[in-house]
């Protein structure tokens, strides 16, 4: 900063102190909440100390479930999740690469109408259409199949237009270059254009894995067979049990291994995470 | 649209390249909001056996439904608070952390992992900590006379989902907040304080004027997120209630079709919020095309 003003930046810290804590005292008490035995919610207020049922809370959530909450192991809901987070990542990321390279290398008939078509998409949430687009997957036969939890979701445009902005700014001379030395327009996509968007692609990919992980109406209604169940949907068949049974403590193991995964993506991913995301905004 | 100066001549490549993605989009997009569109101007009788086509009597109804009227505003005050909250709380972390060099990564860490936490688990965090039984918050609200029960009052239940929409947010306004403070030019700021300008007179005066291009992006974003995301959010809360207290467009939309089975009904609702975002959209196109010409 410009000057000193030791009383300033005293008040900064305190701020931002006050700010992480607020940030993380749910999460704090969630992870407090599933190392403590069920009787421990019984007395009133909950604890702010650890238990000491920690490993019997998430052994038993990862290996068996709780067949009253009607949850699978948590183990395979997390599976479920990690193969949907990951379909939808690198689904989205390479139809959405080839398309933006089409848009923007040719000049071809029918075009505009292409453009339009898919970048229509941008502009609607599954949230708005959610039931017909039920309908089309129920017809489709996909209900209770990794397809039909992935491929709507894939249908957005967010990543096109991303990689179509990135294309713009490539220099014009790298594509003549390569076409006077022969180079045909695949030869220059994959030795050219692909190597110089990794860093591109890799932080799509966090926020795609992201948005694949929390996605929580979709699940909901295209699975109803417990081997699809997504972990982020299984925590609604827990809350559901929870007013009979108050099994607190294994309600909380569920919801912090639900988001164990994608904060660690974005703590360890942080700088291509931010790239990704700054990046949407222009 | 802007295109290469130079691009490829192909007859059949662009098509084969543009093929999944337009195939993906027609089937699950373009088709179910075509659906959408003409099941809003139909009646199905409840066993599904019959529909028939009515014009524009779903919306009609809709529009004079004191219940949906109810929903649009809720919705509006909703969207206002979340924004509100979560963007002043953004700036004031984003203007702190800009302010601290040093530690400033280490902070960034400990206030950016929230974006990855699914609104449905920030939801069931803050619907623990308000549980009326054992929750944290309302024995410490005890204090202070206040008696919450969030399953009996609509007020609180609103406060609860503000609070959890707000919570969730946050990371992501500080980020855009983040960048746009470290893009302002030091030089500014500087010759304000040598003309003796405090630090606050310096905030309002040169950057946050510089920051509104920021302000108004996050703005449309999180309008868009409050209408849409925060489904998961209200289901793991309060699922509407109590009474319909936080009944939101989506999760109306969601209710009268998935519970309700009024496909008419909720087809002619997930219509008009479509007109919603567009809307919106363009106003944030028309907002961002002008400033890349900055």
């Amino acid at each position: 900063m410009v000057e000193n003003r030791p009383f300033l930046n005293l008040l900064t810290h305190l701020v931002l102190i006050i700010g992480v804590l607020v940030v993380a005292f749910p999460v704090y008490v969630a992870f407090i909440a599933s190392t403590h035995e069920p009787s421990a919610f019984v007395r009133g207020v909950m604890p702010l100390l650890p238990g000491n049922n920690m490993f019997e809370s998430y052994g038993q959530m990862l290996n068996s479930g709780w067949s009253v909450g009607g949850t699978p192991p948590v183990w395979l809901m997390l599976g479920n999740s990690l193969i949907m987070a990951l379909t939808i990542a690198i689904g989205k990321i390479a139809i959405s690469i080839i398309s933006a390279f089409a848009i923007v290398y040719f000049r071809f008939r029918f075009r505009m109408l292409a453009f339009w078509i898919i970048f229509i998409t941008l502009m609607l949430p599954v949230e708005v259409r959610i039931i017909p687009t039920y309908a089309v997957v129920a017809n489709l036969g996909l209900l209770n199949s990794y397809a039909g939890l992935a491929l709507p979701l894939i249908a957005s445009a967010t990543a096109t237009f991303l990689f179509r902005q990135f294309f713009m700014t490539v220099p014009e001379e790298l594509m003549e270059a390569s076409r006077v030395d022969g180079a045909s327009p695949m030869q220059f996509f994959r030795d050219i254009l692909l190597p110089i968007s990794i860093t591109n692609i890799a932080a799509l990919f966090v926020i795609m894995f992201i948005y694949g992980w929390v996605q929580y109406l979709w699940p909901l209604l295209v699975t109803t067979d417990e081997n699809f169940y997504t972990i982020v949907m299984g925590i609604k068949r827990l809350m559901a049990s929870s007013d009979r049974v108050p099994a607190w403590n294994l309600i909380m193991a569920t919801v912090t291994l639900a988001m164990l995964p994608p904060v660690l993506v974005v703590l360890f991913m942080q700088k291509l995470f931010v790239k990704g995301l700054t990046e949407t905004e222009k | 649209m802007q295109t290469k100066r130079s691009t490829y001549q192909s007859r059949w490549l662009p098509f084969f390249l543009l093929a999944p993605q337009l195939a993906i989009t027609l089937v699950f997009f373009i088709w179910p909001a075509s659906q959408a569109v003409k099941s809003s101007f139909e009646r199905t009788d409840p066993f599904g056996f019959k529909t028939t086509f009515i014009g524009l009597e779903n919306y009609a109804r809709i529009l004079a439904d004191p219940s949906y009227l109810n929903a649009l505003g809720r919705t509006a005050i909703f969207a206002v608070s979340v924004t509100v909250l979560s963007m002043g709380t953004a700036l004031l972390l984003a203007v702190c952390v800009n302010r601290v060099m040093r530690t400033s990564r280490f902070y960034t860490t400990l206030l950016v992992w929230p974006y990855a936490v699914a609104p449905v688990v920030a939801g069931v965090l803050w619907w623990f900590l308000f549980n009326p039984t054992i929750g944290l918050l309302p024995h410490l609200l005890d204090w202070f006379g206040i008696n919450w029960n969030h399953r009996v009052s609509g007020t609180q239940a609103m406060i609860l989902i503000t609070i959890a929409a707000a919570w969730k947010q946050i990371s992501y306004n500080f980020l855009f907040f983040l960048a746009g403070l470290q893009s302002v030019p030091p030089s500014l700021i500087e010759a304000a304080a040598i003309d003796g300008a405090s630090p606050f007179k310096r905030f309002w005066t040169i950057v946050f004027p510089l920051l509104s291009p920021t302000t108004f992006f996050l703005l449309i974003i999180n309008i868009n997120y409050v209408m849409f995301e925060t489904f998961g959010v209200i289901d793991a809360t309060t699922g509407g209630g109590p009474g319909q207290a936080t009944m939101t467009l989506v999760y109306k939309v969601y209710t009268d079709g998935v519970a309700g089975l009024n496909i008419g009904s909720s087809s002619a609702q997930s219509v008009l919020l479509m007109g919603i975002v567009i809307v919106l959209t363009f106003i944030q196109f028309r907002f961002v095309e002008r400033r890349v010409n900055y």
